[in-house]
């Protein structure tokens, strides 16, 4: 309950935690041996797993408990010899009072145990014949027990300590009980927890995945389709593997970002290889946009459906390489008002300190070669 | 015709790709775990393997090297969605000769396993990337044991990673398409001979970033 020591012990003796729980308790009163005993164990198991699932099957009954009772019992005279007791009238009282509620609290059979552990009601504890012996019995012993100590120590005569005594009597009658239902209702929590993650899944899935698979059974052209599926594919990789990809602010996270926008605009496909990565400054961010632009044109008047972007980040400089491999153009045959390429890769580069370098035969595909310093920081 | 086993976990692609290879190639066998993959390579003797790099019981890295320990002849091309870059690495170094992706077109494809079988390494511009990446990062170690690029080397590859052919290497930098071949598979003998050390140095480098 503490740090799991109990519960793990429990589980390699296969006996019920509370009746080792108890033990830890009478033994503690004996000069203290049981906590040291307890840290002795914690020290050597550790924490135990913090989602490790409670395994309510392998417990045996009441033989191996009254084992655990005799165990305890030998101890606690062993350490009267060793003259670790804080007296007989409180330390066999207390013994006493403890086994009255190991005898309420612990139940042998298996299948009525899984059903006790999902569900509590303070009521169901006096079910059935078995039980409400167990009952009579266990709280009759620590009946008997209270009223050794209290008439032992003269508690009776101290008012205060008499209304403490009880509350500490009721604790370890109820104490199990009120254990077992803050562990129900973790345990509800985490289950809760599982469901919503489900739920998020689901629905992440229907507003993506299922939409998108719905499109493409209803799109006549192949290149619709393949672009529809291309887009999902980049949609869900980035869920799924999100944030280790690549951070965000990073040159590989800004190139993914326009690839992806290029790829969805122009129904084309977009291969970014990086060697590298840096941050985005002033620089960096111009090649990032002269790469856009390159992967637009590319995209429109290429006439393949295929963009290879190399990116290259060294010491001194970043560079980048765009392209396909389709009809190509002349520069001559360009008409002079339009700006794409003279004023959005050229200047842009040139502004920054840059260069672009563009070639291109009609026939043979076209390649822009972009390059910009690094500013040291 | 060229002798062809797929390795492949999942039922549909692997039929595809049959289907696509049909006509120039026997496809002989096919598996979908690594138990699977070692003892049908190893009984039906194909010339190329295709290998997805994970598998529902393992990796395919070490599919290729259970085999290969058996048969040194039997030639790997990599074929995966993966993206990450230690996986890819690792099934090269394990002894596959190339890595594509699996969006790669029909026609590329079996471009791509008539290379492997005549004993070429087959680099997609993504492979080129990782292994410009991984020497990069190694060499800043100054280990003079490491096996490094030569500039040579390092231009081929910067010509893979930006979408050139071979042939369109080779007339960039007027060489022979034999030579590029050859500056290709050195690089895929270093990456396979390099410390292991130092290219999970540059993994978990990768990983931290």
């Amino acid at each position: 309950m503490i740090a799991g020591v109990a519960g793990g012990l429990a589980e390699r003796l296969r006996v019920d935690a509370v009746v080792l729980r108890l033990a830890f308790v009478v033994l503690a009163l004996a000069g203290g041996a049981g906590v040291v005993a307890y840290l002795g164990l914690f020290l050597v198991m550790g924490w135990p797993k913090p989602d490790a699932e409670p395994d309510p099957a392998p417990v045996a009954g009441a033989r191996r408990a009254l084992s655990v009772a005799l165990v305890v019992g030998g101890i606690l005279l062993l350490c009267r010899e060793a003259g670790l007791w804080f007296g007989d009238e409180i330390v066999w009282p207390a013994a006493l009072a403890v086994l009255g509620s190991a005898v309420i609290w612990t139940r042998g059979d298996g299948a009525h145990r899984a059903r006790w552990l999902r569900r509590v009601p303070m009521g169901e504890v006096l079910e059935g014949r078995g039980a409400r012996v167990r009952a009579i019995v266990g709280v009759g012993l620590f009946a008997l027990g209270a009223w050794a100590l209290m008439s032992a120590t003269d508690l009776f005569d101290n008012a205060p300590l008499a209304v403490a005594a009880v509350l500490l009597g009721l604790a370890v009658i109820a104490g199990p009980w009120v254990w077992r239902l803050v562990r129900q209702v973790a345990d509800e929590r985490r289950e809760r927890i599982r469901q919503e993650e489900r739920a998020e899944m689901a629905a992440h899935l229907h507003d993506s995945v299922l939409q998108t698979l719905a499109l493409i059974q209803r799109a006549d052209e192949p290149g619709e389709m393949v672009a529809l599926a291309r887009g999902q594919e980049r949609e869900l990789r980035t869920w799924l593997y999100g944030k280790t990809a690549s951070v965000p602010g990073s040159l590989s996270a800004a190139l993914d970002e326009v690839a992806a926008e290029v790829e969805t605009a122009h129904r084309t496909r977009v291969e970014v290889v990086m060697v590298g990565d840096c941050e985005v400054d002033d620089g960096v961010r111009a090649l990032v946009h002269a790469c856009r632009e390159a992967m637009v044109n590319a995209a429109r008047h290429s006439g393949t459906r295929g963009v290879s972007v190399y990116v290259e980040v060294e010491d001194d400089q970043v560079t980048a390489f765009v392209r396909d491999q389709g009809v190509g153009f002349s520069r001559a045959g360009i008409p002079a008002d339009r700006h794409g390429i003279a004023e959005s890769i050229e200047r842009r580069m040139e502004r920054n300190g840059g260069v672009a370098v563009i070639e291109s035969e009609p026939g043979q595909g076209t390649e822009v070669a972009l390059r910009i310093p690094r500013s040291r920081a | 015709m060229i002798r062809v086993f797929i390795v492949e976990d999942h039922e549909l692609f692997a039929s595809g790709i049959k289907t696509e290879l049909g006509e120039d190639f026997e496809v002989v066998g096919h598996a979908g775990t690594v138990k699977e993959a070692v003892d049908g390579v190893l009984g039906t003797e194909p010339d190329v393997v295709l290998l997805d790099v994970h598998l529902p019981d393992g990796s395919g890295a070490s599919a290729a090297e259970s085999v290969l320990a058996e048969r040194e002849d039997v030639r790997f091309l990599a074929l995966s969605v993966s993206d990450a870059a230690e996986d890819v690495i690792a099934v090269i170094r394990a002894g596959a000769r190339g890595y594509v992706t699996k969006s790669i077109s029909p026609a590329e494809l079996a471009d791509a396993i008539r290379r492997v079988h005549e004993g070429d390494a087959v680099f997609s511009p993504r492979l080129a990337g990782f292994v410009l990446d991984a020497f990069s990062g190694a060499g800043s170690s100054g280990d003079p044991e490491l096996d490094q690029l030569t500039p040579r080397e390092r231009e081929v590859l910067r010509y893979i990673a930006r979408g050139y052919s071979y042939k369109e290497i080779a007339s960039e930098l007027s060489i022979s398409g034999r030579t590029v071949e050859s500056h290709v598979s050195a690089v895929l003998r270093k990456l396979q001979l390099t410390s292991r050390y130092e290219l999970s140095r540059w993994a978990t480098e990768r990983r931290l970033d």
